[in-house]
This record gives C-alpha cells, structure tokens and sequence, in this order.
C-alpha cells in the first residue's frame, strides 16, 4: 500500500521518472503504452459491460441489476487505476534494466469477470422461470 | 526501385503506427461508453440530475478525445517519439474512472 501511495505521486510527476536511469529504446516505451492502452480499453469495456446489464437485464430485481451493474464498474474504475500504475512501474524497471514486474491482477480480474458472468447467467435463469 | 524500399529512418515494425492506431481504438472504445450512457439516460427518465451527469458523461468524452489526440500528433511528429509522459497517462485512467463514477451515478 506504502508503495502504492510511492507510485501515485509519480503518476503526477514526469521529471522524477526521468531522473531514474537511463531512457530505454523508443519502441520498448512504446510497447509499454499499447499495453496501457489496452487495460484502458479493458476498463472501457468493463464500464460499457455495467452500462449493458444496467439496459438489457430490465426484467431483473432492482438490487440484483444494479448490484451487478455496480460490480462490473467498480472492476473498471480498478482496472483503469491498475492501469496506469502498472505502466509506471513497467517504465520505471525499464528504465533501471531491472526485470519487469510480475502481477497477480490479472488473474484476479478474470477471475472477478467469471463470478461476474455465473451470477447474470443465474440470475438470468432464474428470472425466466419465476 | 527505391520507392518500394521502406526510408531508413522508419521503423520496420511500424511501432508509432501501431501505437497511434491503439489510441484510436481507445477514443472509439470511449465513444462506446459514452454513447451507452447516453441511452441510459434517455431510456430511464430525463430527470435534470440525469441530464447533468449525461452532460458531464459528454464532456469526459471530450477530455478524452483530446487527450487522445495531442499523443497522437506527437506520435505522428517523428519517426522516433518521445515516450509517453506519467501526467498523460494519468489523464486518460483518471477520466476513465471519472467515466465510471457518472454511470454508477446513471444506473443507481
């Protein structure tokens, strides 16, 4: 959490960044952002996903659809924070030469998603039969 | 002859390209949440909260087209860009929460 806080503060500050080793080749930096991209539009997704059982699920309980629609956007909201945090400690170990951080997220997030899609698929049985 | 041979100073792998075609799929995939926010606020009531967080919706949209589109003309500048900058970044993953805390708004 302590190094958490520690990577927020570089999120705001680009000179700290550059005072860390050397600059890598170009297209590493570059390869770093399209993957950045990439969890971004995963959290887009996520969002519109929180949107669409908010819309096309209108026949489900009050609590259960909005329950659902929230879980989906909370995954969003970390995914996109996850993000950005993960692209700055990518740059920063690339800069230093060291080994790229490993992460446990993504597991977690697929993990989240597959609760996520039993929980409408049940609901959505259920709701048909009552 | 010399036209079908790529000039030296390109990348071979298209890495800017490839980049800045990834930025375009994230300002469309924003496009996609704006736009359901919309139908999420016409189909449940234009109250004038909803319109207002509809409009904030919008706007974040905005944010993010523009941020989008600044890395892209830096991107598109020269054969070897800078990489990005922590605040840029940071920009577009805060809009994007800021996206999600208006459709917890819209759907609740």
């Amino acid at each position: 959490m302590i190094e958490f806080a520690r990577n927020v503060r570089l999120w705001f500050a680009p000179q700290e960044l550059r005072q860390e080793g050397g600059t890598p080749d170009y297209r590493f930096s570059l390869a770093n952002e399209r993957t950045f991209l990439a969890w971004l539009r995963t959290a887009l997704a996520l969002i519109g996903g929180g949107f669409a059982v908010d819309q096309f699920l209108p026949d489900l309980r009050w609590g259960w659809r909005v329950g659902l629609a929230l879980a989906l956007l909370a995954a969003g909201v970390l995914c996109s924070l996850r993000a950005v945090n993960h692209w700055i400690r990518c740059e920063r170990a690339m800069r230093r030469g060291e080994d790229l951080p490993a992460s446990r997220f993504p597991a977690l997030l697929g993990l989240a998603v597959a609760v996520v899609a039993v929980a409408m698929v049940l609901v959505v049985l259920v709701g048909w039969e009552g | 002859m010399t036209g079908a041979v790529a000039a030296p100073d390109r990348d071979p792998g298209l890495q800017p390209e490839r980049t800045r075609l990834a930025w375009r799929r994230t300002t469309l995939s924003s496009t996609g949440a704006a736009l359901l926010a919309m139908k999420t606020t016409l189909h449940g009531g234009t109250s004038a909260t909803a319109v207002t967080v509809c409009a904030l919706c919008g706007a974040l949209w905005l944010g993010f087209l523009l941020v989008a589109h600044r890395r892209i003309r830096a991107l598109s500048a020269t054969s070897s860009p800078s990489a990005l900058t922590p605040r840029h970044a940071t920009a577009g993953a805060l809009l994007t929460v800021a996206l999600a805390v208006c459709a917890a708004a819209l759907v609740f």
